[in-house]
């Protein structure tokens, strides 16, 4: 996950969510034999108690939820030309569709299968898409088992070449898909104000009117009460350590590790804060310790929670557990 | 048939909906709903104390934040902890959660709510993202590509439809309602909006296995909720897309004078996850208002109509009784 200031914005800023290699996921024995078919440049379907042959197939018969495929006789080649049964225009492709030219998407019945699988259609222009028209495959030469084997269709009947891949690998079992999301996000009024403090290295939080409580971050809503917690209140930079954990896992993003993140109920505050604790060795570190934020320099800092580097120890006593036993 | 005799009588006793925004304000979840919740409350004269259960939908994904429906918890006063609940659906099912909750019969009130935020995000990726992960996903044909296969389908069946459905405007939303059991009902609203149907129903997800000309999970939902048991005055449909309704209209029975989305429709607002719980709010509130007497709500999830909702809500006390037991 990365979040992204652009300058000269809106203030508005770029939000990416991507799980680095996709996801990973066991195809189980049906899907990943369908997989493994495709790998191959061959299509299969699978035959439903019915006697009709489903394309996709499924584990389970999509009517009745029999288990399906578990004989080699349950299952069929299909196509690999097959016909649109409906279709719609992709004029202006995204960057993560099979086609960046314009395209159709159209649901294709393969010869000898009852049902249809979803894919794209290189048909050139719109005109030349109809309903009940012929397509054919068009393989990658790189196949690894997705759906993603199949290029796109074109029109036709075909011949539909198979350019000659890997052979001997194991079937199918597993499918990874990368994924990723863009969003452009607005800090909002209350985010706002809370980093103009940090900007000038003060730490703000909001009061709820009816209970009282001091939460910050802040936050526009007393999560105890349901009503607005509007009130600003500016907040010392130094509290009590009220739990701490030591991390020793790697993680792109965090500090080199041994380090220490922390929860830190700030003088004045009713919720403890995460935070990280530094300039003491981790041996060193225990709950109840006072404890004084470490700001970046003054002509280093920017509208960024960053500015805030880190809570160290004030060498002040320990705070008795009962002081604050109630925010742990 | 209704399949309702036995049940307690749960009715809509309160709604509200937010002045949804096409643009992001940088509202956060809690800034969407909080005045909702509370106006709610303040509608019935219900305390926060007096909710039995609560119940929300969301998509973490519109946002790209995890666990971002634990944000929105702040605004219904979570502590001392209460009786709650979540659906990573459009709200409409957090209602059939709640609506299944009162049933128990140990509580009598519920707070449903739901939010979308559907003007930061890509919802063709993020539509994409909640199909089929091995044949569907990948492709990345999202939801307006999967309508458009719909689309076509009903055109070349004879529906007089546009086969290139433009998508509804990018919103940031939010609903909330109040359900009561008979006798709190009675006591919180002077017109209770009565749920004398409630059923939800799905297809298989794969869509080339479907008949996309046909809304089997709608009829059925509708035929178990008893949509035909009476006149419709109103009918609020979950109709991202202008070529659902006229197969929606069909499945679900109504007659040619039934006004549909006389609220304006999904197609004038679609804060997503709310779009579904404001159908059945809007059509509780023509009850509320005294401007019908039997309406009706869909709500749908999933692509090209996969999974349908029918509620049908009434006033007067006789359909308060017809339920109870």
């Amino acid at each position: 996950m990365t979040t992204t200031r652009e300058q000269g914005s809106d203030e508005r800023v770029r939000h990416v969510l991507e799980f680095p290699g996709g996801y990973t996921r066991s195809t189980g024995p049906v899907i990943g034999r369908f997989l493994t078919g495709l790998r191959d440049g061959r299509l299969f379907g699978v035959r439903m108690p019915d006697g009709k042959v489903l394309v996709p197939p499924t584990e389970y018969d999509p009517r009745t939820a029999a288990v399906l495929g578990t004989a080699d006789d349950d299952w069929v080649e299909v196509g690999p030309a097959g016909t649109v049964t409906t279709w719609t225009w992709i004029a202006e492709p995204r960057a993560d569709h099979p086609l960046d030219r314009p395209f159709a998407w159209a649901l294709i019945q393969p010869d000898g299968a009852d049902t249809a699988l979803l894919h794209a259609v290189d048909a050139g222009e719109r005109e030349a898409m109809a309903t009940g028209m012929r397509v054919h495959p068009t393989w990658r030469a790189d196949r690894t088992g997705s759906i993603k084997d199949i290029a796109y269709f074109a029109p036709g009947d075909g011949p539909a070449e198979v350019p000659p891949s890997e052979t001997d690998l194991e079937p199918v079992s597993m499918l990874t898909v990368p994924s990723r999301l863009e969003y452009r996000l607005r800090g909002g009024t209350v985010w706002n104000r809370f980093i103009d403090g940090m900007a000038v290295g003060q730490i703000r939080g909001t009061r709820c009117s009816t209970c009282g409580k001091v939460y910050v971050p802040p936050r526009g809503v007393c999560p105890a009460d349901g009503l607005p917690a509007t009130e600003w209140v500016d907040l010392p930079d130094t509290g009590v350590l009220t739990t701490f954990a030591v991390n020793n896992v790697p993680a792109a993003g965090a500090p080199e590790v041994p380090f220490v993140c922390g929860y830190v109920l700030l003088d004045g505050a009713d919720i403890a804060m995460l935070v990280l604790i530094s300039d003491v060795s981790w041996q060193e570190v225990r709950l109840g310790t006072r404890v004084k934020a470490v700001w970046v320099p003054e002509e280093e800092r920017t509208r960024s929670v960053k500015n805030l580097k880190w809570f160290a120890p004030t060498g002040e006593p320990d705070v008795p557990f009962e002081r604050y036993e109630e925010y742990v | 048939m209704t399949g309702f005799h036995g049940r307690r009588g749960v009715a809509v006793v309160a709604f509200a909906q937010s002045e949804h925004s096409f643009s992001d304000l940088g509202w956060t979840e809690a800034d969407l709903v909080m005045p909702l919740v509370n106006e709610v409350l303040a509608t019935t004269g219900l305390r926060r104390s007096e909710i039995g259960f609560t119940c929300s939908g969301s998509n973490d994904y519109l946002v790209g934040t995890p666990f971002s429906f634990v944000a929105a918890l702040d605004t219904i006063g979570a502590w001392p902890p209460i009786s709650e609940s979540h659906v990573e659906q459009d709200a409409a099912w957090a209602l059939y959660e709640a609506w299944v909750r009162i049933q128990h019969g140990d509580v009598d009130t519920a707070l449903v709510y739901g939010f979308g935020k559907g003007t930061v995000g890509d919802y063709a990726g993020i539509s994409s993202l909640s199909y089929d992960p091995y044949y569907i996903a990948p492709l990345m044909p999202g939801d307006i590509g999967m309508a458009g296969l719909q689309a076509r389908a009903l055109k070349d069946a004879g529906f007089d439809v546009d086969p290139d459905p433009t998508p509804p405007p990018a919103t940031d939303g939010a609903a909330a309602v109040i359900l009561a059991a008979a006798d709190v009902a009675r006591g919180v609203c002077p017109r209770p909006a009565w749920i004398t149907g409630l059923d939800h129903r799905i297809e298989p997800h794969s869509v080339g296995a479907r008949d996309l000309t046909r809304s089997a999970s709608t009829r059925q939902a509708a035929l178990r909720a008893g949509v035909s048991a009476g006149p419709v005055d109103f009918a609020e449909l979950h109709t991202r897309f202008e070529h659902e309704e006229p197969l929606l209209r069909r499945e679900l029975g109504l007659e040619e004078d039934t006004v549909v989305n006389a609220s304006g429709g999904p197609r004038k607002a679609d804060p997503i996850m709310a779009t579904g719980l404001i159908r059945i709010g809007e059509a509780a509130a023509r009850i509320h208002d005294g401007s019908a007497r039997r309406t009706v709500a869909h709500a749908t999830a999933g692509p090209c109509l996969q999974h349908n909702l029918v509620c049908v809500l009434e006033a007067g006390e006789e359909a308060g009784e017809a339920g109870e037991d």
